[in-house]
Protein backbone atom coordinates (compact mmCIF):
# COMPACT_ATOMS: atom_id res chain seq x y z
CA UNK A 1 0.00 0.00 0.00
CA UNK A 2 1.28 3.58 -0.91
CA UNK A 3 0.70 5.00 2.84
CA UNK A 4 2.20 8.37 1.34
CA UNK A 5 -1.21 9.11 -0.24
CA UNK A 6 -3.33 8.09 2.23
CA UNK A 7 -2.19 10.46 4.90
CA UNK A 8 -4.79 12.95 5.90
CA UNK A 9 -4.48 16.47 3.70
CA UNK A 10 -4.78 18.06 7.36
CA UNK A 11 -1.60 16.03 8.47
CA UNK A 12 0.05 16.31 5.70
CA UNK A 13 -0.08 20.24 6.25
CA UNK A 14 1.71 20.24 9.55
CA UNK A 15 5.33 20.42 8.64
CA UNK A 16 7.79 18.55 11.60
CA UNK A 17 8.78 20.14 14.59
CA UNK A 18 12.28 22.27 13.89
CA UNK A 19 13.42 20.53 16.96
CA UNK A 20 13.78 16.99 15.33
CA UNK A 21 16.54 17.71 13.55
CA UNK A 22 19.02 18.55 16.31
CA UNK A 23 17.56 15.94 18.95
CA UNK A 24 18.59 13.16 15.60
CA UNK A 25 22.25 14.78 15.39
CA UNK A 26 23.01 15.34 19.25
CA UNK A 27 21.49 12.15 20.19
CA UNK A 28 24.58 10.38 18.32
CA UNK A 29 27.22 12.50 19.48
CA UNK A 30 28.68 11.99 23.54
CA UNK A 31 30.09 14.53 25.56
CA UNK A 32 27.31 17.03 24.36
CA UNK A 33 26.49 19.43 27.22
CA UNK A 34 22.21 20.58 26.36
CA UNK A 35 20.77 23.56 26.61
CA UNK A 36 17.97 22.19 24.15
CA UNK A 37 15.79 20.50 26.61
CA UNK A 38 12.49 22.15 27.79
CA UNK A 39 12.07 20.87 30.85
CA UNK A 40 13.24 20.61 34.33
CA UNK A 41 16.39 18.94 35.31
CA UNK A 42 15.35 18.12 38.64
CA UNK A 43 13.92 14.66 39.11
CA UNK A 44 9.64 14.70 40.80
CA UNK A 45 10.35 15.78 44.59
CA UNK A 46 10.64 12.64 46.60
CA UNK A 47 6.96 13.19 48.77
CA UNK A 48 5.52 13.24 45.33
CA UNK A 49 6.28 9.92 43.81
CA UNK A 50 6.14 8.24 46.86
CA UNK A 51 2.49 8.79 47.10
CA UNK A 52 2.41 7.81 43.67
CA UNK A 53 3.93 4.35 45.08
CA UNK A 54 1.69 4.16 48.49
CA UNK A 55 -1.03 4.79 45.82
CA UNK A 56 -0.17 2.07 43.69
CA UNK A 57 0.15 -0.26 46.73
CA UNK A 58 -3.07 0.84 48.05
CA UNK A 59 -4.76 -0.22 44.69
CA UNK A 60 -5.42 2.56 43.10
CA UNK A 61 -5.45 1.59 39.51
CA UNK A 62 -8.58 2.01 37.89
CA UNK A 63 -10.07 5.08 35.66
CA UNK A 64 -10.98 8.10 37.49
CA UNK A 65 -14.40 10.08 36.62
CA UNK A 66 -13.56 11.98 32.81
CA UNK A 67 -13.04 15.05 34.63
CA UNK A 68 -10.65 14.15 37.00
CA UNK A 69 -10.59 13.01 40.94
CA UNK A 70 -12.43 15.60 42.43
CA UNK A 71 -10.19 15.86 45.18
CA UNK A 72 -7.83 16.95 42.66
CA UNK A 73 -10.04 19.24 41.04
CA UNK A 74 -10.91 20.58 44.68
CA UNK A 75 -7.17 21.03 44.97
CA UNK A 76 -6.81 22.76 41.94
CA UNK A 77 -9.37 25.43 42.36
CA UNK A 78 -8.16 26.26 46.06
CA UNK A 79 -4.68 26.75 44.34
CA UNK A 80 -6.26 29.39 41.69
CA UNK A 81 -7.87 31.34 44.67
CA UNK A 82 -4.93 31.17 47.04
CA UNK A 83 -3.05 32.27 44.36
CA UNK A 84 -4.92 34.64 41.80
CA UNK A 85 -8.34 35.45 43.77
CA UNK A 86 -10.32 33.49 41.13
CA UNK A 87 -13.51 30.93 42.32
CA UNK A 88 -14.03 28.17 39.78
CA UNK A 89 -16.33 25.37 40.76
CA UNK A 90 -14.66 22.44 40.92
CA UNK A 91 -17.69 20.44 39.68
CA UNK A 92 -18.36 22.36 36.44
CA UNK A 93 -15.37 23.98 35.60
CA UNK A 94 -12.14 22.46 36.01
CA UNK A 95 -11.20 19.68 33.59
CA UNK A 96 -8.20 17.42 34.24
CA UNK A 97 -6.12 16.49 31.23
CA UNK A 98 -2.51 14.53 29.67
CA UNK A 99 -0.21 17.17 30.01
CA UNK A 100 -1.45 21.05 28.62
CA UNK A 101 -0.86 19.54 25.53
CA UNK A 102 -4.26 17.81 25.64
CA UNK A 103 -6.31 20.49 26.98
CA UNK A 104 -4.82 22.48 24.30
CA UNK A 105 -5.48 20.58 21.57
CA UNK A 106 -9.42 19.56 22.80
CA UNK A 107 -9.54 23.71 23.69
CA UNK A 108 -8.82 24.54 20.30
CA UNK A 109 -11.27 21.45 18.92
CA UNK A 110 -13.91 23.02 21.14
CA UNK A 111 -14.52 25.88 20.05
CA UNK A 112 -13.10 26.12 16.51
CA UNK A 113 -15.00 25.82 13.28
CA UNK A 114 -13.36 25.50 9.35
CA UNK A 115 -11.59 29.02 8.72
CA UNK A 116 -12.35 30.38 12.13
CA UNK A 117 -8.87 32.45 12.94
CA UNK A 118 -6.86 32.15 15.63
CA UNK A 119 -4.27 34.82 16.35
CA UNK A 120 -0.94 33.56 18.23
CA UNK A 121 1.52 35.72 19.24
CA UNK A 122 5.09 34.22 17.88
CA UNK A 123 7.96 33.29 19.31
CA UNK A 124 5.69 30.51 20.60
CA UNK A 125 5.76 26.83 21.99
CA UNK A 126 5.46 24.47 18.72
CA UNK A 127 2.40 23.15 19.32
CA UNK A 128 0.33 26.30 19.14
CA UNK A 129 0.06 26.47 15.15
CA UNK A 130 -0.61 22.76 14.77
CA UNK A 131 -3.18 22.44 17.46
CA UNK A 132 -4.97 25.38 16.06
CA UNK A 133 -4.42 24.03 12.24
CA UNK A 134 -5.52 20.62 12.80
CA UNK A 135 -8.47 21.64 14.47
CA UNK A 136 -9.82 23.61 11.03
CA UNK A 137 -8.58 26.92 12.15
CA UNK A 138 -6.66 29.16 10.49
CA UNK A 139 -3.29 30.37 12.13
CA UNK A 140 -2.77 34.54 12.03
CA UNK A 141 0.94 34.26 13.46
CA UNK A 142 1.43 38.19 15.26
CA UNK A 143 5.00 38.25 15.58
CA UNK A 144 6.70 39.91 18.56
CA UNK A 145 10.00 42.09 19.01
CA UNK A 146 12.94 42.12 21.07
CA UNK A 147 12.35 45.77 21.39
CA UNK A 148 9.55 45.29 23.41
CA UNK A 149 11.10 42.18 25.21
CA UNK A 150 9.28 39.89 23.19
CA UNK A 151 5.27 41.23 24.90
CA UNK A 152 2.45 41.31 22.27
CA UNK A 153 0.99 44.49 22.49
CA UNK A 154 -2.30 45.72 21.42
CA UNK A 155 -1.44 47.88 18.43
CA UNK A 156 0.30 44.62 16.99
CA UNK A 157 -2.62 42.38 17.51
CA UNK A 158 -5.26 44.99 15.84
CA UNK A 159 -3.20 45.00 12.88
CA UNK A 160 -3.55 41.23 12.29
CA UNK A 161 -7.53 41.09 13.82
CA UNK A 162 -10.52 40.32 11.26
CA UNK A 163 -14.29 39.71 12.02
CA UNK A 164 -13.41 36.08 11.32
CA UNK A 165 -10.50 35.92 14.34
CA UNK A 166 -12.35 33.83 17.36
CA UNK A 167 -9.57 33.09 19.77
CA UNK A 168 -6.68 34.74 21.14
CA UNK A 169 -3.90 32.20 22.11
CA UNK A 170 -1.44 33.51 24.34
CA UNK A 171 1.73 31.96 26.65
CA UNK A 172 3.16 33.45 29.27
CA UNK A 173 5.99 33.58 30.71
CA UNK A 174 6.88 32.46 27.59
CA UNK A 175 8.70 29.27 25.67
CA UNK A 176 10.73 29.87 23.94
CA UNK A 177 11.89 33.79 24.54
CA UNK A 178 11.59 34.28 29.00
CA UNK A 179 9.41 36.91 28.37
CA UNK A 180 6.61 37.81 30.83
CA UNK A 181 3.51 40.27 30.28
CA UNK A 182 3.05 43.17 32.91
CA UNK A 183 -0.45 44.01 34.26
CA UNK A 184 -0.77 47.40 31.89
CA UNK A 185 -0.58 45.27 28.93
CA UNK A 186 -2.63 42.55 29.60
CA UNK A 187 -5.45 45.04 30.52
CA UNK A 188 -5.01 46.41 27.39
CA UNK A 189 -5.34 43.19 25.67
CA UNK A 190 -8.35 42.24 27.90
CA UNK A 191 -10.01 45.06 26.91
CA UNK A 192 -8.65 44.23 22.99
CA UNK A 193 -10.55 40.59 23.77
CA UNK A 194 -13.58 42.31 24.93
CA UNK A 195 -14.10 44.82 22.08
CA UNK A 196 -13.62 42.26 19.10
CA UNK A 197 -15.35 39.41 21.58
CA UNK A 198 -12.49 36.99 21.54
CA UNK A 199 -11.87 33.98 23.39
CA UNK A 200 -9.07 33.99 25.35
CA UNK A 201 -6.89 30.55 25.98
CA UNK A 202 -4.26 31.27 28.52
CA UNK A 203 -0.98 28.65 28.86
CA UNK A 204 0.37 29.54 32.00
CA UNK A 205 2.22 26.44 32.71
CA UNK A 206 5.42 28.73 33.57
CA UNK A 207 3.49 30.75 35.64
CA UNK A 208 5.63 29.93 38.81
CA UNK A 209 9.04 30.26 37.12
CA UNK A 210 9.00 34.00 37.57
CA UNK A 211 12.08 36.04 38.94
CA UNK A 212 13.18 39.47 39.56
CA UNK A 213 10.73 40.27 41.55
CA UNK A 214 7.99 39.81 38.85
CA UNK A 215 4.77 39.33 39.82
CA UNK A 216 2.41 36.66 37.19
CA UNK A 217 -1.04 38.07 36.37
CA UNK A 218 -3.23 35.13 35.92
CA UNK A 219 -5.22 36.50 32.38
CA UNK A 220 -8.56 35.20 33.72
CA UNK A 221 -8.45 37.54 36.61
CA UNK A 222 -8.62 40.63 34.60
CA UNK A 223 -11.72 42.20 35.08
CA UNK A 224 -14.64 40.66 33.07
CA UNK A 225 -12.14 38.03 31.67
CA UNK A 226 -12.54 35.12 33.70
CA UNK A 227 -15.97 34.01 31.75
CA UNK A 228 -13.67 34.98 28.47
CA UNK A 229 -10.54 32.85 29.59
CA UNK A 230 -10.16 29.41 28.96
CA UNK A 231 -7.31 29.09 31.68
CA UNK A 232 -4.30 25.83 31.25
CA UNK A 233 -1.64 25.09 33.35
CA UNK A 234 0.05 21.94 34.80
CA UNK A 235 2.06 20.39 37.05
CA UNK A 236 5.01 19.97 34.79
CA UNK A 237 6.77 23.07 34.84
CA UNK A 238 7.06 24.13 38.38
CA UNK A 239 6.82 20.31 39.79
CA UNK A 240 9.13 18.82 38.07
CA UNK A 241 6.73 16.48 36.46
CA UNK A 242 6.93 16.18 32.90
CA UNK A 243 6.65 12.79 32.24
CA UNK A 244 3.74 12.66 34.11
CA UNK A 245 1.84 14.28 31.64
CA UNK A 246 -0.58 16.02 33.82
CA UNK A 247 -2.49 19.12 33.94
CA UNK A 248 -5.68 21.11 33.45
CA UNK A 249 -7.84 23.30 32.02
CA UNK A 250 -10.55 25.53 33.88
CA UNK A 251 -13.26 27.76 32.00
CA UNK A 252 -16.89 28.07 31.87
CA UNK A 253 -18.97 25.03 32.38
CA UNK A 254 -20.13 24.80 29.05
CA UNK A 255 -16.90 25.15 27.35
CA UNK A 256 -15.46 22.50 30.04
CA UNK A 257 -18.34 20.17 29.57
CA UNK A 258 -17.69 20.89 25.46
CA UNK A 259 -13.90 20.21 26.19
CA UNK A 260 -14.72 17.05 28.26
CA UNK A 261 -16.81 15.45 25.25
CA UNK A 262 -13.65 15.12 23.37
CA UNK A 263 -11.77 14.02 26.52
CA UNK A 264 -13.98 11.50 27.38
CA UNK A 265 -14.07 9.89 23.87
CA UNK A 266 -10.10 10.04 23.50
CA UNK A 267 -8.30 9.98 26.96
CA UNK A 268 -11.54 8.97 29.21
CA UNK A 269 -9.23 10.11 32.60
CA UNK A 270 -5.98 11.32 32.88
CA UNK A 271 -3.94 8.38 34.95
CA UNK A 272 -5.18 7.99 38.10
CA UNK A 273 -1.52 7.21 39.39
CA UNK A 274 -0.47 11.07 38.03
CA UNK A 275 -3.52 12.83 39.69
CA UNK A 276 -2.57 11.39 42.79
CA UNK A 277 0.91 12.53 42.83
CA UNK A 278 -0.66 16.03 41.37
CA UNK A 279 -2.71 15.82 44.87
CA UNK A 280 0.28 15.52 46.55
CA UNK A 281 2.22 18.26 45.11
CA UNK A 282 -0.70 20.87 45.45
CA UNK A 283 -0.67 20.25 49.17
CA UNK A 284 2.76 19.85 49.92
CA UNK A 285 4.60 20.65 47.51
CA UNK A 286 5.00 24.40 47.54
CA UNK A 287 8.10 24.25 49.46
CA UNK A 288 9.94 22.22 46.84
CA UNK A 289 9.00 24.35 44.31
CA UNK A 290 10.21 27.58 45.82
CA UNK A 291 13.47 25.65 46.15
CA UNK A 292 13.73 25.10 42.30
CA UNK A 293 12.44 28.61 41.45
CA UNK A 294 15.09 29.82 43.26
CA UNK A 295 18.00 27.92 41.69
CA UNK A 296 16.87 28.76 38.40
CA UNK A 297 16.80 32.64 39.46
CA UNK A 298 20.48 32.00 40.28
CA UNK A 299 21.62 29.95 36.84
CA UNK A 300 19.42 32.78 34.84
CA UNK A 301 21.68 35.16 36.54
CA UNK A 302 24.82 33.42 35.33
CA UNK A 303 23.66 32.22 31.94
CA UNK A 304 22.84 36.19 31.30
CA UNK A 305 25.78 37.53 32.15
CA UNK A 306 27.91 34.54 30.56
CA UNK A 307 26.18 35.28 27.10
CA UNK A 308 26.38 39.13 27.37
CA UNK A 309 30.13 39.12 28.21
CA UNK A 310 30.84 36.57 25.08
CA UNK A 311 28.81 39.37 23.01
CA UNK A 312 25.38 37.48 22.36
CA UNK A 313 23.05 40.38 23.09
CA UNK A 314 20.02 39.11 25.47
CA UNK A 315 17.54 41.02 27.02
CA UNK A 316 16.54 39.53 30.55
CA UNK A 317 14.37 36.96 30.67
CA UNK A 318 11.47 37.05 33.39
CA UNK A 319 10.09 33.96 33.09
CA UNK A 320 10.49 30.30 32.88
CA UNK A 321 13.39 28.42 32.30
CA UNK A 322 14.95 29.40 28.62
CA UNK A 323 17.09 32.58 27.40
CA UNK A 324 17.22 34.06 24.12
CA UNK A 325 20.13 35.64 22.77
CA UNK A 326 20.28 37.66 19.46
CA UNK A 327 22.95 36.23 17.02
CA UNK A 328 22.44 38.36 14.18
CA UNK A 329 25.85 39.57 14.43
CA UNK A 330 27.20 36.57 13.47
CA UNK A 331 26.34 36.46 9.90
CA UNK A 332 24.76 33.17 10.53
CA UNK A 333 21.29 31.87 10.55
CA UNK A 334 19.54 30.36 13.45
CA UNK A 335 19.85 26.96 12.19
CA UNK A 336 23.40 27.08 10.60
CA UNK A 337 24.81 28.85 13.86
CA UNK A 338 22.37 25.67 15.86
CA UNK A 339 24.56 23.29 14.22
CA UNK A 340 27.61 24.36 13.49
CA UNK A 341 27.97 24.99 17.41
CA UNK A 342 26.43 21.40 17.58
CA UNK A 343 29.01 19.72 15.67
CA UNK A 344 32.44 21.68 16.39
CA UNK A 345 31.59 22.37 20.28
CA UNK A 346 29.25 19.66 21.12
CA UNK A 347 26.54 22.26 22.09
CA UNK A 348 22.91 21.59 21.59
CA UNK A 349 20.03 24.38 21.70
CA UNK A 350 17.31 25.02 19.67
CA UNK A 351 17.01 27.55 16.78
CA UNK A 352 14.92 30.55 17.52
CA UNK A 353 12.69 29.80 13.89
CA UNK A 354 11.55 26.66 15.07
CA UNK A 355 9.10 29.06 17.13
CA UNK A 356 8.08 31.22 14.38
CA UNK A 357 9.55 32.95 11.58
CA UNK A 358 10.29 35.69 13.86
CA UNK A 359 12.25 33.61 16.02
CA UNK A 360 15.40 34.02 13.25
CA UNK A 361 18.25 35.17 14.33
CA UNK A 362 18.04 33.82 17.89
CA UNK A 363 18.92 30.88 19.82
CA UNK A 364 17.05 29.02 23.15
CA UNK A 365 19.30 28.43 25.13
CA UNK A 366 17.70 26.27 28.60
CA UNK A 367 19.05 26.76 31.82
CA UNK A 368 17.24 23.80 33.13
CA UNK A 369 20.67 22.15 33.75
CA UNK A 370 23.30 22.33 36.29
CA UNK A 371 25.71 25.25 36.81
CA UNK A 372 29.18 23.27 35.69
CA UNK A 373 27.10 22.18 32.75
CA UNK A 374 26.31 26.38 31.93
CA UNK A 375 29.41 27.41 32.39
CA UNK A 376 31.37 24.85 30.39
CA UNK A 377 28.80 25.60 27.71
CA UNK A 378 29.68 29.09 27.59
CA UNK A 379 33.51 28.39 27.42
CA UNK A 380 32.28 26.05 24.31
CA UNK A 381 30.17 29.01 22.68
CA UNK A 382 32.65 31.62 23.15
CA UNK A 383 35.23 29.35 21.93
CA UNK A 384 32.89 28.81 18.69
CA UNK A 385 32.48 32.43 18.30
CA UNK A 386 36.24 33.21 18.45
CA UNK A 387 37.33 30.04 16.09
CA UNK A 388 34.25 29.61 13.80
CA UNK A 389 32.70 33.16 13.19
CA UNK A 390 34.32 36.16 14.60
CA UNK A 391 38.00 34.84 12.99
CA UNK B 1 24.04 36.40 52.20
CA UNK B 2 22.20 33.94 52.82
CA UNK B 3 22.04 33.21 49.16
CA UNK B 4 25.80 33.06 49.37
CA UNK B 5 26.20 30.68 52.20
CA UNK B 6 23.45 28.33 50.40
CA UNK B 7 25.49 28.46 47.15
CA UNK B 8 28.28 27.39 49.15
CA UNK B 9 27.11 25.14 51.91
CA UNK B 10 25.78 23.04 48.49
CA UNK B 11 29.29 23.17 46.40
CA UNK B 12 32.17 24.73 48.14
CA UNK B 13 34.29 25.26 44.66
CA UNK B 14 32.24 27.59 43.49
CA UNK B 15 34.59 30.18 41.84
CA UNK B 16 33.60 33.90 42.90
CA UNK B 17 33.09 35.32 39.46
CA UNK B 18 30.22 32.45 38.81
CA UNK B 19 28.91 33.33 42.91
CA UNK B 20 28.71 37.02 42.04
CA UNK B 21 27.17 36.30 38.53
CA UNK B 22 24.67 33.91 40.05
CA UNK B 23 23.92 36.51 43.25
CA UNK B 24 23.80 39.72 40.62
CA UNK B 25 26.78 41.01 42.60
CA UNK B 26 30.26 42.20 41.65
CA UNK B 27 33.33 39.86 42.58
CA UNK B 28 35.01 42.84 45.12
CA UNK B 29 31.69 42.51 47.05
CA UNK B 30 31.42 38.43 46.99
CA UNK B 31 35.06 38.37 48.29
CA UNK B 32 34.40 41.01 50.86
CA UNK B 33 31.33 38.96 52.24
CA UNK B 34 33.30 35.99 52.10
CA UNK B 35 36.57 37.25 54.41
CA UNK B 36 33.80 38.71 56.71
CA UNK B 37 31.97 35.24 57.14
CA UNK B 38 35.44 33.41 58.10
CA UNK B 39 35.91 36.03 60.09
CA UNK B 40 32.98 35.71 62.10
CA UNK B 41 33.38 32.11 61.68
CA UNK B 42 29.98 31.69 60.24
CA UNK B 43 32.23 29.87 57.80
CA UNK B 44 33.76 27.59 59.57
CA UNK B 45 35.38 25.46 57.24
CA UNK B 46 35.34 24.21 52.88
CA UNK B 47 35.49 20.57 53.62
CA UNK B 48 35.17 17.81 50.64
CA UNK B 49 32.87 15.07 51.76
CA UNK B 50 34.65 11.81 50.23
CA UNK B 51 33.09 7.77 50.11
CA UNK B 52 36.36 6.75 51.63
CA UNK B 53 35.36 3.31 51.39
CA UNK B 54 34.84 3.76 47.52
CA UNK B 55 38.37 5.04 47.63
CA UNK B 56 39.19 1.27 49.38
CA UNK B 57 39.80 2.44 53.04
CA UNK B 58 38.10 0.06 55.39
CA UNK B 59 37.30 3.28 58.31
CA UNK B 60 34.91 2.15 61.32
CA UNK B 61 32.25 4.65 62.53
CA UNK B 62 31.05 4.39 66.13
CA UNK B 63 28.39 5.90 67.76
CA UNK B 64 28.79 6.14 71.73
CA UNK B 65 26.30 7.28 73.82
CA UNK B 66 27.83 8.97 77.23
CA UNK B 67 25.97 9.82 80.51
CA UNK B 68 27.74 12.67 82.58
CA UNK B 69 27.89 14.35 85.83
CA UNK B 70 27.11 17.87 84.64
CA UNK B 71 29.86 20.27 86.58
CA UNK B 72 28.76 23.35 88.73
CA UNK B 73 29.27 26.48 86.68
CA UNK B 74 30.47 25.11 83.38
CA UNK B 75 27.50 22.60 83.11
CA UNK B 76 28.49 19.96 80.37
CA UNK B 77 30.86 22.38 78.17
CA UNK B 78 33.92 21.80 80.35
CA UNK B 79 33.68 17.74 79.89
CA UNK B 80 32.53 18.43 76.38
CA UNK B 81 35.59 20.48 75.94
CA UNK B 82 37.46 17.65 77.15
CA UNK B 83 35.89 15.34 74.32
CA UNK B 84 35.85 17.02 71.30
CA UNK B 85 39.87 17.93 71.52
CA UNK B 86 40.68 14.62 70.51
CA UNK B 87 41.28 14.37 67.00
CA UNK B 88 39.18 10.57 66.86
CA UNK B 89 36.14 12.40 67.76
CA UNK B 90 34.58 13.94 64.82
CA UNK B 91 31.39 15.09 66.28
CA UNK B 92 30.00 15.74 69.41
CA UNK B 93 26.29 16.85 70.43
CA UNK B 94 24.71 17.52 73.35
CA UNK B 95 21.47 15.67 73.31
CA UNK B 96 17.65 15.68 74.90
CA UNK B 97 16.46 12.52 76.39
CA UNK B 98 17.98 8.99 77.89
CA UNK B 99 21.61 10.12 77.89
CA UNK B 100 23.51 13.16 77.45
CA UNK B 101 26.49 13.51 74.90
CA UNK B 102 26.63 11.78 71.34
CA UNK B 103 29.86 10.88 70.73
CA UNK B 104 30.75 10.22 66.77
CA UNK B 105 34.43 8.45 66.25
CA UNK B 106 36.47 7.17 63.13
CA UNK B 107 39.20 4.78 63.95
CA UNK B 108 40.94 2.29 61.33
CA UNK B 109 39.38 -0.72 63.25
CA UNK B 110 37.05 -2.30 66.21
CA UNK B 111 40.02 -2.28 68.40
CA UNK B 112 41.27 1.15 67.70
CA UNK B 113 37.58 2.20 69.01
CA UNK B 114 37.07 0.05 72.05
CA UNK B 115 40.54 1.39 72.65
CA UNK B 116 39.54 4.87 72.63
CA UNK B 117 36.23 4.46 74.68
CA UNK B 118 38.06 2.25 77.13
CA UNK B 119 41.19 4.28 77.92
CA UNK B 120 40.52 7.83 76.91
CA UNK B 121 36.87 8.20 76.73
CA UNK B 122 35.21 5.98 79.58
CA UNK B 123 38.32 7.43 82.16
CA UNK B 124 37.32 10.90 81.77
CA UNK B 125 35.84 12.22 85.38
CA UNK B 126 32.45 13.31 85.08
CA UNK B 127 31.49 10.27 82.87
CA UNK B 128 29.19 7.78 84.16
CA UNK B 129 28.36 5.26 81.53
CA UNK B 130 29.39 5.13 77.66
CA UNK B 131 27.71 2.80 75.49
CA UNK B 132 29.06 2.43 71.61
CA UNK B 133 26.77 1.46 68.34
CA UNK B 134 28.78 0.48 65.43
CA UNK B 135 27.38 2.03 62.05
CA UNK B 136 27.52 -0.73 59.17
CA UNK B 137 26.56 1.06 56.21
CA UNK B 138 25.90 4.84 55.21
CA UNK B 139 23.21 5.97 53.11
CA UNK B 140 22.94 9.48 53.42
CA UNK B 141 25.73 12.12 54.56
CA UNK B 142 25.01 15.63 55.13
CA UNK B 143 22.80 15.97 52.31
CA UNK B 144 24.10 13.29 49.84
CA UNK B 145 23.04 10.05 49.17
CA UNK B 146 25.64 7.94 49.19
CA UNK B 147 25.21 5.51 46.68
CA UNK B 148 22.71 7.84 43.99
CA UNK B 149 21.47 5.93 41.00
CA UNK B 150 19.45 8.61 39.55
CA UNK B 151 20.48 10.60 36.54
CA UNK B 152 19.62 12.96 33.99
CA UNK B 153 17.03 10.58 31.96
CA UNK B 154 15.83 13.89 29.53
CA UNK B 155 16.27 13.11 26.19
CA UNK B 156 19.19 15.82 25.03
CA UNK B 157 16.45 18.38 22.39
CA UNK B 158 13.01 18.90 23.72
CA UNK B 159 10.59 21.31 22.77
Amino acid sequence: MNWENRISPAVNAIAPSGIRKFFDIAAEMEDVISLGVGEPDFVTPWSIRESCVYGLEQGYTSYTSNRGLLELRQEITNLVEREHQITYDPKKEVLVTVGVSEALDIAMRAVLAPGDEVLIPEPCYVSYKACATLAGGKVISVPTKIENEFRITVEELEDYVTPKTKVLLIGYPNNPTGAVMDYETLEKIANFAEKHDLIVISDEIYCNLIYANTKHTCFASLDKMKDRTILLNGFSKAYAMTGWRIGYALANPVIISAMTKIHQYTILCAPITAQIAAIEALRHGEKYMKKMVSEYDKRRLLILDGMRKIGLECFEPKGAFYIFPCIKNTGLTSEEFAEKLLRSERVALVPGNAFGDCGEGFIRCSYATSVPKISEALVRIENFLKNHVYR
Amino acid sequence: MRELLELLEHDARRPVNELAAMLHRSEYEVEQQLKQLEKDKVILNYNTLINWEKFGDDMVTSIIEVNVTPQREVGFDAIAERIYRFDEVRSLYLMSGSFDLLVIIEGKSLKDISNFVSTRLATIEGITSTRSHFMLKPYKKDGSIIDDQECDRRLVVTP
